[in-house]
């Protein structure tokens, strides 16, 4: 030990630092301009879904409804049953293949404008504003001591945010539990443990997603942030600080001329940096805390009109503008290059077979499971008898009669008797046998195939395989 | 708790968990900081394979503490949840309990809805739409692997359909059948009848009294066999006996088959069933809803 000692460096000349650093809290500054206007309407719009679509009756039913424990989701006039599954699937890949193409083609346009995290984070940022003000007053809120003044602020903002984080929670909830009835529970207090539970949760998770959390959910737990760079390529649409214009940055009066001082049009004014959501200086480059939102865009135009330069110094281009290979043409030209159509044919396909899937769907579903304890048994006249248990899946909201026939070996005949109603929206299983005289058929199994057609619509039909069993 | 031989293993276990946890703590300040020269930057982590470096990005501080709510979280954990060694928590959970637990919840959902046709007669429950389609699916549960989807039986189980009944078809009989189970046994008879020449005469005395075709001298020579032999159970009249399970033989009804070979395999082989007991795992709400829907399908024809 002593050796060791004596082989490390003094003490005296090391200081313990922290691997993790804490957070600089970020103060966006409020902006306005077109990406900002779309930015409002894309969250008004997808907001108005959110919170609007769960009241919405459709048949004496509510529209939307995921029925988690009866396993039925209600889409307005469509039922999704567990075994509609792939659709789902379907929507996923179609969610992302358009991240991609849309990635491909401008960046992160679905971080920017429509990504919940974003959204709600902007909705929390409005309140905020309306509140303790924009970012200068409520930096120097911030700084200032504790007063009646800053806690009722901080009070009535706090309060807010739990206002709408509450609201959120339980229209998510209203999702999964019938909202209406769920709204009379809230009312009557009489909400059951885990609908309050999850209300609670996903306000908890709004409330610290959007309030506190924000860029930070970006930069550290979103995986999208830190895939993104292998979907960018040099013809890609990136938010673009033109650095052979705008330097070298410095101060000027509007009556300058930055020719004659040496300078470029960067006013070096911080605009984009203060109105940052993420806190990053865009001049440096594309980084991966950039969600894309274009405020600095917003922003820098507008000092651009105050000093009378053209906008765009800091604006949507791609790696291979700026290193001065494409004028404008070139940019539009180059967004539909093979990747580009790669996505959008493939993405094509995948809508196309989602909604021909969603339309050809078959209203019934018929699963045929043979009897698996008897294999067969004697039926009078030496005839053989098999059994089979027929589940019915009728997904319409009316009740249905339904007629099995069945063929595959010669004299082949259903004893059940006919028709079989199902009940509205259920599945039902009904035990069929059928028949068949053994003469001249070979012991072992037969491929049979039944035919189940619905006896008001033939054209509803279903096509079952199974087996039948000869001695 | 009988996983350990010996108390000292449970200790053991209980103090590798505790120190491994301290460790975790210990290890997560060690790799939180770093020694720096006064005034140096951390530019890396210090960490450099083959000459590339790795930058140090560092996450925000609170992240950090994500890590020591875990501990946190396993030591409250090991309290209330079995964990350190053979200690049962303090909630005393066990996978059996939890089992239990919902066993009843669900007897709490479903026992009121099955229990309130135990007021009712047999009879009465059988008639009710509802009744049967709780019945069904308790029959396509419990019954259905041996006596078919639809309650025809096959080979070696009865039919539930037809009015031929083994142990009798009256409420109570089905009830006890399906309570405490059948074992069905016919001895092995072919030596007590003699060769295999006698025991065709009595095949066709049986398919006499069913009513089929057959050879009317061996029958002739099988009836004094089968007075001797096979009346004892059968009745003299073969119309078999319900308080022993001995089957009718003039129905036409064959739970072994009814070719003169397979007729013949069950007086020289015997045959055992066994219809097994059901009271065990099946309340008494559920097997009144099954008596009162085998005896609402039982009669309904076909063989």
């Amino acid at each position: 030990m002593p050796d060791n000692l004596a082989t490390v460096r003094p003490v005296a000349d090391e200081i313990e630092a922290s691997l993790y650093e804490v957070r600089r809290k970020i103060y966006p500054r409020a902006v306005s301009g077109w990406f900002a206007q779309w930015r409002v309407a894309l969250v008004v719009a997808t907001q108005l879904v959110f919170y609007g679509v769960p009241w919405l009756a459709w048949n004496d039913r509510q529209a939307v409804l995921f029925d988690l424990v009866s396993r039925k989701f209600y889409i307005f006039g469509l039922i999704l049953w567990p075994q509609d599954f792939i659709f789902l699937t379907a929507l996923l890949i179609i969610s992302a293949y358009s991240l991609f193409l849309f990635t491909t083609i401008a960046g992160r346009l679905w971080c920017g404008y429509a990504c919940p995290q974003t959204v709600y984070t902007e909705m929390f940022m409005w309140i905020e504003r309306r509140i303790e003000g924009d970012r200068l007053q409520r930096m120097r809120l911030d700084q200032s001591p504790l007063n009646a003044r800053k806690f009722g602020l901080k009070t009535l903002k706090h309060g807010s945010w739990i206002a709408v984080a509450l609201w959120t929670g339980f229209t998510f909830v209203g999702y999964f539990t019938p909202i209406k009835e769920l709204a009379g529970e809230v009312v009557t207090s009489t909400l059951g443990p885990w609908e309050t539970f999850w209300i609670l949760f996903y306000g908890f998770a709004t409330y610290g997603n959007a309030g506190w959390m924000r860029e930070q959910v970006c930069k550290y737990m979103c995986p999208y942030a830190r895939f993104q760079s292998v979907m960018f390529d040099p013809d890609t649409l990136v938010i673009t600080y033109d650095a052979q214009r705008g330097d070298p940055r410095g101060s000027r009066s509007r009556a300058a001329d930055p020719r004659a001082l040496g300078l470029g049009d960067c006013v070096d004014c911080n605009i984009c940096v203060q109105v940052c959501p993420t806190g990053i200086d865009i001049r440096k480059g594309l980084q991966y805390e950039c969600i894309g939102c274009a405020a600095c865009i917003d922003g820098c135009n507008q000092v651009m009109d105050k000093m009378g330069y053209s906008r765009g110094l800091i604006r949507y281009s791609t790696e291979k503008a700026v290193s001065g290979k494409y004028n404008d043409a070139e940019i539009r030209r180059h967004v539909l290059r093979p990747r580009v159509l790669a996505y959008s044919a493939l993405l094509g396909v995948i809508v196309a077979a989602f909604f021909g899937g969603l339309l050809l769907r078959s209203p019934l579903k018929v699963d045929v499971l043979r009897d698996r304890g008897a294999m067969m048994r004697d039926a009078a006249g030496g005839q053989i008898e098999n059994v089979y248990r027929l589940q019915f899946i009728n997904t319409d909201e009316v009740a249905r009669r339904y007629v099995v026939t069945v063929d595959g070996l010669p004299g082949l005949q259903v004893m059940t008797p006919q028709p079989i109603k199902v009940a509205p929206a259920t599945t039902q299983a009904f035990p069929v046998s059928v028949r068949v005289d053994p003469a001249g058929l070979g012991a072992g199994a037969h491929v049979i195939v039944f035919h189940i057609s619905d006896m008001d619509r033939p054209e509803v039909q279903a096509h079952e395989k199974s087996r039948f069993f000869v001695r | 708790m009988s996983d350990f031989v010996h108390d000292g293993w449970s200790f053991y276990v209980a103090i590798i968990t505790v120190v491994s946890l301290i460790a975790c703590g210990v290890f997560l300040k060690a790799f939180s900081t770093q020694r720096l020269a006064e005034g140096e930057q951390p530019g890396t982590t210090g960490h450099s394979w083959d000459g590339l470096e790795e930058l140090n990005n560092p996450l925000p501080r609170w992240w950090m503490w994500l890590f020591y709510i875990t501990i946190v979280f396993s030591l409250g954990y090991l309290i209330l949840y079995p964990g350190l060694g053979s200690y049962a928590g303090y909630f005393g959970w066990s996978s059996q309990g939890q089992y239990k637990d919902e066993q009843r919840q669900a007897a709490a959902v479903f026992g009121p809805v099955i229990d309130r046709f135990l007021k009712q007669d047999a009879v009465v429950v059988a008639a009710n739409p509802e009744a049967r389609e709780i019945g069904q699916r308790l029959f396509l549960n419990y019954c259905a692997q041996c006596h078919g989807s639809d309650a025809g039986g096959s080979r070696g189980y009865p039919s539930l359909r037809d009015a031929d009944w083994l142990y009798g078809g009256s409420t109570e009989a089905i009830r006890s059948t399906i309570n405490g189970g059948r074992n069905g046994v016919m001895p092995p008879l072919g030596a007590a009848l003699g060769g295999s020449e006698d025991v065709r005469d009595v095949v066709h005395h049986v398919l006499a009294l069913a009513g089929r075709t057959h050879d009317g001298l061996r029958a002739q020579r099988g009836k004094v066999k089968f007075a001797a032999t096979c009346a004892a159970c059968h009745g003299a009249d073969g119309k078999g006996n319900q308080q022993i399970g001995a089957a009718n033989l003039t129905d036409d009804i064959w739970l072994h088959g009814g070719t003169e070979a397979a007729i013949a395999e069950t007086i020289v082989k015997g045959r055992m069933n066994q219809m097994p007991a059901h009271k065990d795992f099946l309340d008494e709400g559920k097997i009144h809803l099954l008596t009162a829907y085998v005896l609402g399908i039982s009669g309904q024809g076909k063989p």
